[in-house]
């Protein structure tokens, strides 16, 4: 498994759609976190407005960053996380790549489990480039806007990398199946966009009006990503400058529960069917 | 040499109610080229898969180097390349070799000495999407290659090459063979499989419908003769041979199943008969002719390939 993983890491941190992906998250993630709310933030003080810039600077705070990194997760990070998985398991099929890597002896789950654990190191990587991204947007904006830096604690920080590490894990396994499922790039990246984009909210928002349905959503891979991101302190969906995705439906050990319960099924199912299926 | 590498038996694969693969047993010996003929569709390829544990057999067994199929001490020990290349488009030449070398645990210099079996070295910086197909082959053997295996697995290997390319790639099966390892080579090209293999696998509608040496499949040769007229030409060849066969050929001449060196015999009996002799050659059957009589009591399945893809 280890020479497997470094197999795939190669191959993967070459792949342009790799960094390409990573890029546009960190540029999202910083743009929707910081500059478009410091924007507001100058807005609202020149403005006199002082009520809604006071409210603005818990989030664009050092001792926020943890909550804000997990902020975007919920819906865009894990929409862009999906993508970067299902590409690089349903490609495979596509290029014929894992024929030809079946062929050279790895056994199957070995070869699947490099690729799982080499997406894994990409996604840690993924987290820690969001963490310094905010640390230092957070304190540009706080120093321009000559404000306290005041600098998280450890445990905060940790908070946040390892809730945003689990939302992507998960959703990093959910595209890894699914592209292996359906054995095809663009198939996958639909079909899971469709389910993490479209269904998941469309049922959210039917939900309280068909009782039954209600305590099924609860328990949907978006709503236990959304409500870690809530429970890590971002601001709601439905409350004022809420990021879209991020909930508070289930509370934080319920939600961390069912998304390393979430990852380990898919991881499990993506294994089920690379070993059984012909290649 | 007659050790045999690669047994299979009744080796069977169904879609549905559809046999790709139909009883097959085959064997591959140690040290020899050995040609898997049969036209687009035969079941070659699905064959090959079985043999490398990447589809499961319905029914019957194989032992591939005295292993099951597929099994991880199995495979390092054979390089294949099935249904063309497939390699990462945006990695290089060499990185993608270095990626499956990694898989194994191999070195950058065996990645090296891959790329200059297969004449890449030159060319392996490059991208694999600005190969051309033939490259794309070549690199496709140099991965067969990683790991210096006893057996080589090539799936049509010069399929879509310009006849350059074809005659590159038959050399590069030679050179290998001449290594010493076992070359397992499936092929729909008669010619090809004449040129270079030991011996021959013939499958057709998911049968193999025989299995021998080229030469034994081609048979005895034979002469033609081309005289006027015909029926005398016929009963004077008949007396001075005595007891061989003889044809009437399609174009209106004869074929006399002899030795070639009877010749100069024949035609001295013809012309002091008074007979014309316009034209006299020898004669060897084609593997595409052996194919043909083989082949021409089956009737097509439905959604195989027309004879005429079978080509010299």
């Amino acid at each position: 498994m280890i020479a497997s993983t470094r197999a795939e890491l190669l191959r993967l941190s070459k792949w342009p759609v790799t960094w390409v992906i990573t890029g546009v998250w960190l540029t999202l993630n910083v743009s929707f976190g910081y500059v478009f709310d410091y924007l507001s933030y100058r807005d609202a003080v020149s403005g006199g407005n002082q009520q809604v810039a006071t409210a603005l600077l818990p989030q664009l705070s050092l001792a926020g960053v943890p909550s804000t990194m997990v902020a975007g997760l919920p819906m865009f990070g894990s929409a862009l996380v999906l993508i970067l998985a299902a590409l690089s398991t349903g490609s495979g099929y596509g290029w014929n790549t894992w024929r030809t890597v079946f062929t050279q002896g790895p056994r199957r789950l070995s070869a699947l489990g490099g690729t799982m654990l080499a997406l894994a190191v990409l996604l840690a990587i993924l987290a820690v480039l969001t963490l310094l991204a905010d640390l230092a947007a957070s304190s540009i904006v706080m120093t321009v806007a000559s404000q306290d830096l005041t600098w998280p604690g450890l445990g905060a920080l940790a908070e946040g990398l390892g809730g945003a590490l689990l939302i992507v894990a998960t959703w990093g396994a959910a595209g890894a199946m699914i592209g292996v499922v359906a054995r095809s790039p663009a198939l996958a990246v639909g079909l899971g966009l469709v389910w993490g984009l479209v269904v998941e909210n469309l049922l959210r928002g039917v939900a309280s009006a068909l009782g039954p349905l209600e305590s099924v959503t609860h328990v949907l891979p978006g709503t236990a990503a959304g409500s870690l991101a809530g429970a890590l302190g971002a601001a709601t969906e439905s409350e004022a400058g809420g990021a879209p995705g991020v909930l508070n439906t289930l509370t934080g050990v319920e939600s961390i529960t069912l998304l390393a319960v979430y990852l380990v099924v898919f991881a499990m199912s993506a294994a089920i069917v690379v070993s059984r299926r012909d290649a | 040499m007659n050790e045999p590498i690669m047994v299979t038996d009744e080796l069977t694969k169904r879609y549905g109610r559809h046999t790709a693969v139909d009883a097959v047993s085959l064997t591959v010996r140690r040290g020899e080229i050995y040609g898997f003929l049969g036209p687009n569709g035969a079941g070659k390829t699905t064959t090959l898969r079985m043999l490398l544990g990447l589809v499961r057999p319905t029914g019957g067994s194989a032992r591939v180097l005295g292993g099951r199929p597929g099994d991880p001490s199995v495979l390092r020990r054979v390089g294949a390349l099935v249904e063309g290349p497939g390699f990462y488009p945006y990695l290089s030449g060499r990185d993608n070799l270095r990626v499956l070398a990694s898989y194994n645990r191999l070195t950058g210099t065996d990645v090296e000495q891959a790329l200059e079996q297969v004449d890449l070295s030159a060319r392996a910086g490059d991208a694999f999407k600005s190969y051309s197909l033939g490259m794309k082959q070549r690199l496709g053997v140099a991965a067969a290659l990683l790991g210096e295996p006893d057996l080589l697995i090539l799936d049509e290997p010069t399929n879509g090459l310009d006849p350059n390319g074809m005659a590159d790639m038959r050399e590069l099966v030679r050179r290998l063979a001449g290594q010493g390892r076992t070359v397992l080579l499936s092929s729909h090209l008669l010619g090809e499989v004449q040129q270079i293999c030991d011996r021959v696998g013939v499958i057709d509608g998911g049968r193999l419908l025989t299995e021998s040496t080229v030469a034994e499949l081609r048979g005895a040769s034979s002469l033609f003769v081309h005289a006027e007229p015909v029926m005398r030409a016929e009963q004077v060849i008949g007396s001075t041979l005595g007891a061989v066969e003889i044809r009437r050929a399609a174009d209106g001449g004869l074929q006399v199943v002899t030795e070639p060196d009877r010749s100069p015999e024949i035609v001295r009996a013809l012309v002091q008969a008074g007979i014309e002799v316009h034209e006299i050659r020898s004669v060897e059957r084609t593997l595409e002719e052996v194919f043909f009589e083989m082949t021409a009591h089956r009737e097509p399945a439905a959604g195989r390939a027309p004879r005429e893809e079978m080509a010299r």
